[in-house]
C-alpha cells in the first residue's frame, strides 16, 4: 500500500536533531564559513559521544543486528528503515549546517564504501573503530589530478609486493572529503581507489583501505572552497605506501570481461547519491523556510490555491519552490526506501541526485535574488546556503553523470552505446 | 511507514485499465481528436472499468469506497491512452463525486443510485468560466439567495456534455464562497450554446452555458441550505489534473524514448546523443517527481492530514509545468515528424498545455 506517513522512529530523530542543528550548528556557520580549515571540534565530540550512546548515524545496513540475538527475530517484522532514517538524518544536520555536518565522525563516504564490497572480517577490522572513545573518521578517494568523472581513467596503482605480501600504492588523489581528519585527526582510513592492472581498464579497479599513520601517504594540501568550507578537502599524495594483502576490497583477482570492480564503487554510489541529495535538500529547505519568515515579517503571507495568473511574482516563486524542494524529497525517500527493501535502485538514486542538484542550486539562487540586497548581505545566511548548495550537483556523480546513468537506464544502453 | 507499492487490488484495477488504454483508447485517439469524438461503445467499455462505480459506497449502489490515492492511479492510467477520452469516461464524476463528499443524505440517496447502478450517462458540471484568471475561490457565476432558493446568474465554458445531460451541478459564488448547485437542465433560464472547440481534447464534446436568473430550489444546494465546504472538491479537481498530467506525459515521453531509439542520426541512433539521452532523463525524472508529489497529496487528502489542500494544490502547479516541458520535448525528439498529426506527440502536446487552465473538467 502506498503510504506517507514518517515512521515514529524517524520523527523522535527529527526531534533531537533539530536542537542539535538549531543549538550546535546554526551558532556557529558563519564562524566556521569564515574560518576555513578550523576544525569543529564541539559538534564533533558531542555528535561521537551521542552516536555513540544511541547508534544513530551507522551506514551499516539495518540487517546487520540480527546476529546479535534472537530478540530481534521475535519482534514483528517491521520493514527496516535504516537508509530512511539516515536520510532524514543528514537533511536535518544539513539543514542546520552543511559543512559541519561532513565534520560528523563515522566513516561517511569510507565506511559506506567497507560496507558495501568489505567481508565480514573486513567490517569488524576497519569499522569497530568508529565505536572508540575518541571520534574517528573516514574518507573516500577516487578522483585524481587529471580526471574526476571519468573514474575508470584512473592511474593510482596498486602492485602487489609478494615477499611481504602486500600491495604498494603509487599515486595522487585531490578533493578528499574529510581526507585530513581521516589520516591526520584520527585513528581513521581513506578507501583509496586503485588499479592493479593498468592495461585491464575497469576490471582492474580496486579500493583499498589505507589507515591512518600508513608510511608513504601525506596530505598535501587542503583547498579553498566556495562553501562547505569547514570540511576540509584534501590531496592526498601516495607513494611506496605499503598496506597488507587483506586491505583489499573485493577479489584480487582480475577477471577478463566483467568490470567487477568498478561496479563495486557504482554500487557505493547507489547508496550514497541520495543520501548527498538529502544533505542539498536540507540547505534548501533551510533557505525556503528563511525566505518566508523574512516575507511573513513583512507581512506578505504566500496563497495558495489561485490560479498563476492572479498570484504574485514572489508567490509565484516560492509556490514553484515549494514544488521543486518537495518532490526532490519524495525522490530521495523512495531511493533510500528502495535500499531498505534491498530493490536495486541506480534508477532511482540518481534521479534523486540529480534532481537534488537541480532544484537546490535554482532555489537558493533564487532566495538570493528575491531577497534581494538582503540575500546577498553576510547578516544572512542566505549567501552562505547559495554557495553551499552548489556542490550537490558536483560531487558524488555530477549532474551531467547523474543524467548518463539515468538515460543510459531508461534506454537500456551500455557506457559505450552512450558516452 | 513510507511505502511506494500500490496495494494489490490497485494493481488489479491499473492493469485492467492499462489494457484499455493501450488497446482501444491509444489506438481510437488520433481518428477521435479529428472526428471531435469516441464511439460510445468506447466510453462504455471505460466506464465498465467501475473507477467511479469503486468510489461510491455500496449505501448508494456502488461497490467501494472513496480514495484519491487509487483515483490518482486509475487517472494516470486512463491518460496513459488519452486525455481527451479519459474526461469523457470520467464525466459523470463531476456530478457524483461532489454530492458524494458533501451532499446530503437525501442527496446521496436520490442521485448516487441510478449513476452508479447504471451505464455510463451524460452527468456533469458547470465549472470554468470564460476569463483569464478563471479562480475556483473567487467566480464571477453568482448565487443570490431567493426566497426558498437561490437565483443563479453567469456564463460557463467548457461544459462536458451539456447537450444531452439531464442534470448538472453548477458552480457559484455565493457572499464571496464557491457553492455547487444540482441543477436540471430544463431549469428556465438556462441555455446550452454551442459547441466549443479548443487547442485539445477535441474528442470531449463540450458547450457554453449561460445562466440568466436560474432558480434553484434550497433543498438543491450541494449540502442543502446550509451549504459545504467546497475544498474535497477543489482537492479533487487539482489532482484529477495532476494525475492526467502524469499519464499524458508518460506517454509522450515513452514515445519519443522509443523513437529516439530506432531513428538514425550521423550513424548513431539519436537516443545516443546526450542532447537528447539528456532530454530523455530530465523527462522521466520530473515524471517520477511530480507522480511522487501527487501520490503523497492523494494520500494526504485521504488520511485528512493538515496541509492537504495546499499539497493537492502544489503537485497540480507541479504537475502543469512538468506536462508542458515533457510533450513539448516528446515533439522536439521527433524533429519535423514530431509535428505532423500521424504521430501522437503533437496530440499531447496540445494536451499538456490544457493541465493548466481545465481545472473543474476532471475529478476522481
Ligand atoms: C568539495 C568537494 C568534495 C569532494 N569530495 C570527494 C571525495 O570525498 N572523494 C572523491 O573521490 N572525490 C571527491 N570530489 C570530487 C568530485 O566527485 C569530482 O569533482 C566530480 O566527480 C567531477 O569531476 P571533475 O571535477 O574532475 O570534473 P570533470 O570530470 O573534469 O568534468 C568537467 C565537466 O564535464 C562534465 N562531464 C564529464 N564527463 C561527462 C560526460 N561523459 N558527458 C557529459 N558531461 C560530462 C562534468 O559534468 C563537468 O561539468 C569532491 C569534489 C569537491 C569539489
Amino acid at each position: 500500500m502506498i503510504e506517507f506517513e514518517m515512521p515514529k522512529p524517524i520523527a523522535q530523530q527529527s526531534y533531537v536533531l533539530q536542537t542539535v542543528a538549531e543549538n550546535m550548528m546554526r551558532p556557529v556557520s558563519r564562524y566556521f564559513d569564515e574560518h576555513e580549515h578550523e576544525i569543529p571540534w564541539d559538534y564533533i565530540n558531542f555528535m561521537h559521544m551521542a552516536m555513540r550512546a544511541t547508534g544513530a548515524g551507522s551506514l551499516a545496513p539495518p540487517a546487520e543486528k540480527k546476529k546479535e540475538g534472537e530478540e530481534e527475530e521475535r519482534k514483528e517484522k517491521r520493514p527496516p528503515i535504516g537508509y530512511q532514517m539516515l536520510a532524514f538524518m543528514l537533511e536535518m544536520l544539513s539543514w542546520g549546517d552543511v559543512g559541519i555536518y561532513l565534520c560528523t565522525p563515522g566513516g561517511g563516504l569510507g565506511a559506506a564504501a567497507v560496507e558495501a564490497a568489505g567481508t565480514p572480517e573486513q567490517k569488524q577490522k576497519f569499522l569497530a573503530r568508529f565505536r572508540d572513545e575518541k571520534p574517528v573518521f573516514a574518507a573516500m578517494a577516487m578522483t585524481e589530478p587529471h580526471c574526476g568523472s571519468d573514474t575508470s581513467a584512473i592511474r593510482t596503482t596498486a602492485v602487489l609486493d609478494k615477499n611481504t605480501n602486500e600491495w604498494v600504492l603509487n599515486g595522487e588523489k585531490i578533493f578528499v572529503t574529510a581526507g585530513q581528519k581521516s589520516l591526520e585527526e584520527s585513528n581513521g582510513f581513506v578507501v583509496v581507489w586503485a588499479t592493479i592492472d593498468p592495461s585491464a581498464g575497469r576490471a582492474g579497479m580496486r579500493s583499498f583501505v589505507v589507515e591512518a599513520g600508513t608510511p608513504g601517504v601525506k596530505v598535501t594540501k587542503l583547498e579553498h572552497k566556495m562553501g562547505i568550507r569547514a570540511s576540509d578537502t584534501a590531496s592526498i599524495v601516495l607513494q611506496d605506501a605499503r598496506v597488507p594483502f587483506e586491505n583489499i576490497l573485493g577479489s584480487p583477482e582480475i577477471q577478463p570481461d566483467t568490470s567487477k570492480g568498478f561496479k563495486g564503487a557504482m554500487a557505493t554510489f547507489d547508496a550514497t547519491r541520495p543520501l548527498v541529495a538529502a544533505t542539498g535538500v536540507g540547505v534548501a529547505r533551510a533557505t525556503l523556510e528563511l525566505v518566508k519568515e523574512l516575507l511573513a515579517k513583512q507581512g506578505i503571507e504566500i496563497r495558495y490555491g489561485l490560479p498563476r495568473s492572479k498570484l504574485t511574482n514572489i508567490e509565484r516563486e516560492i509556490i514553484d519552490m515549494e514544488v521543486m524542494l518537495r518532490s526532490a524529497w519524495l525522490l530521495v525517500i523512495k531511493a533510500v526506501w528502495m535500499a531498505d527493501n534491498r530493490k536495486p535502485n541506480p534508477l532511482e538514486a540518481s534521479m534523486a541526485k540529480l534532481r537534488a542538484g537541480d532544484v537546490v542550486t535554482k532555489i537558493t539562487q533564487r532566495a538570493l535574488e528575491l531577497m534581494g540586497p538582503i540575500g546577498y548581505s553576510r547578516d544572512y545566511l542566505l549567501e552562505k546556503w547559495f554557495r553551499d548548495a552548489k556542490i550537490t550537483d558536483i560531487y558524488e556523480g555530477t549532474g551531467q553523470i547523474n543524467r548518463l546513468v539515468v538515460a543510459r537506464n531508461i534506454l537500456g544502453y551500455s557506457g559505450r552505446e552512450l558516452r | 511507514m513510507y511505502s511506494f507499492e500500490p496495494s494489490e487490488e490497485q494493481k488489479m484495477l491499473i492493469d485492467a485499465i492499462n489494457r484499455y488504454a493501450v488497446n482501444d483508447l491509444r489506438r481510437k485517439a488520433h481518428d477521435a481528436d479529428e472526428e471531435y469524438g469516441y464511439p460510445k461503445e468506447v466510453l462504455e467499455k471505460g466506464w465498465e472499468l467501475g473507477v467511479l462505480q469503486a468510489s461510491i459506497p455500496e449505501a448508494y449502489g456502488g461497490f467501494g469506497e472513496h480514495s484519491v490515492l487509487t483515483g490518482v492511479l486509475a487517472a494516470e492510467e486512463m491518460a496513459y491512452g488519452d486525455f481527451a477520452a479519459t474526461l469523457a469516461v470520467l464525466t459523470p464524476g463531476l456530478f457524483a463525486l461532489p454530492i458524494l463528499a458533501c451532499g446530503t443524505e437525501e442527496q446521496k440517496q436520490t442521485y448516487l443510485p441510478p449513476i452508479a447502478e447504471g451505464e455510463w450517462l451524460p452527468y456533469t458540471a458547470a465549472c470554468i468560466e470564460p476569463s483569464f484568471d478563471f479562480d475556483l475561490l473567487e467566480m464571477r457565476t453568482t448565487a443570490q439567495q431567493q426566497n426558498g432558493g437561490y437565483l443563479l446568474r453567469g456564463e460557463k465554458i467548457y461544459v462536458p456534455f451539456a447537450a444531452d445531460a439531464e442534470q448538472m451541478i453548477v458552480y457559484a459564488n455565493l457572499e464571496g464562497k464557491t457553492q455547487g448547485f444540482i441543477v436540471h437542465k430544463d431549469t428556465p433560464g438556462l441555455t446550452v450554446g454551442d459547441r466549443q472547440k479548443t487547442l485539445g481534447i477535441n474528442a470531449l464534446p463540450i458547450y457554453k452555458v449561460t445562466l440568466q436568473d436560474v432558480f434553484v430550489p434550497a433543498e438543491q444546494r450541494l449540502g442543502g441550505p446550509q451549504g459545504h465546504d467546497p475544498t474535497p472538491i477543489f482537492d479533487s479537481m487539482h489532482l484529477a489534473m495532476a494525475a492526467m498530467a502524469i499519464g499524458v506525459s508518460r506517454a509522450a515521453f515513452e514515445y519519443s524514448r522509443d523513437y529516439a531509439k530506432e531513428r538514425e542520426v550521423f550513424g548513431v541512433k539519436v537516443a545516443q546523443k546526450q542532447a537528447i539521452a539528456f532530454m530523455l532523463a530530465e523527462m522521466a525524472t520530473e515524471i517520477e517527481a511530480i507522480r511522487l508529489l501527487t501520490w503523497e497529496a492523494a494520500w494526504m487528502v485521504d488520511n485528512h492530514k493538515e496541509n492537504a489542500s495546499k499539497q493537492a494544490y502544489l503537485a497540480h502547479i507541479g504537475a502543469m509545468d512538468m506536462a508542458m516541458m515533457v510533450t513539448d520535448r516528446a515533439v522536439q525528439i521527433l524533429g519535423g515528424h514530431g509535428y505532423i498529426r500521424e504521430h501522437p506527440v503533437e496530440l499531447w502536446m496540445r494536451n499538456g498545455r490544457g493541465f493548466a487552465m481545465l481545472t473543474g473538467l476532471g475529478m476522481i
